[in-house]
């Protein structure tokens, strides 16, 4: 599976992460998928739920964010493709924690941000059998 | 018959279909008739015989946790709507 973004959004992703620093950030990515090519249109900026004494290790969004922005992708003609969100001082690598909460044909990506400045990116696709993540190729266009 | 909104994630397991018609008088019959339809979903919505917790279900804007759960009663004509809580962290 490859993974597109452009820079642009990848810019926006870096500036919400090293603003919610030393919290956890995150939003939906919305986009299309053509065979082994999702690419990625759209961020949508969502609030992290979370306990705010939780938020520098979880992040979290009520389902009425997805009912609501999943109806706004069908109204623009585009598909809830993922979510992202960020481990702050992390490697951008699935957590445990990621995986019991994960979907499978849904993209993650991951931004790691250390030290409050965004130095990774990473796209993962939880495996069907929901044992772990398979890494994808992620290109920044 | 009831229909349950299948999420975009999940509908690679219905043929790329949104909604299914499901039979069943409570929210849970609907759900078994729902995998027995489309057995791939079974993994991603139930853990043994409960929903996974980060798995909600929906009749209009009412979460079924706060009516009775899968033992929820339903009408013929019912929208169910399954939606996942989206959650992550470092560790």
């Amino acid at each position: 599976m490859r993974v597109t973004l452009s820079r642009a959004l990848q810019e926006r992703i870096f500036e919400q992460m090293e603003a919610t620093y030393p919290n956890e950030g995150g939003g939906f990515l919305l986009g299309q998928v053509d065979a082994d090519l999702v690419t990625i249109v759209d961020i949508i900026q969502v609030e992290n739920v979370f306990a705010v004494e939780e938020q520098h290790h979880r992040y979290a969004m009520t389902p009425q964010d997805w009912m609501r922005l999943e109806d706004e992708a069908d109204e623009r003609g585009l598909s809830l493709v993922g979510y992202y969100h960020s481990h702050p001082d992390s490697p951008a690598i699935p957590s445990e924690y990621d995986r019991e909460h994960a979907l499978p044909n849904f993209v993650y990506i991951i931004t790691s941000v250390m030290m409050a400045r965004a130095d990774d990116m990473r796209a993962w696709l939880l495996r069907f059998d929901r044992g772990s993540f398979d890494g994808a190729a992620l290109q920044i266009s | 018959m009831a229909k349950v909104r299948i999420p975009t994630p999940l509908r690679a397991f219905t043929e790329g279909a949104a909604n299914i018609d499901v039979a069943g008088a409570t929210v849970g019959e609907a759900l078994v008739n729902l995998v027995d339809q489309h057995p791939e979903l079974r993994d991603h919505l139930f853990n043994d015989d409960e929903l996974r917790s980060f798995v909600n279900v929906f009749i209009g804007d009412e979460d079924i946790r706060f009516l009775q759960g899968l033992d929820t009663e339903i009408a013929a004509d019912e929208s169910l709507r399954i939606i996942p809580s989206i959650a992550g962290g470092r560790r």
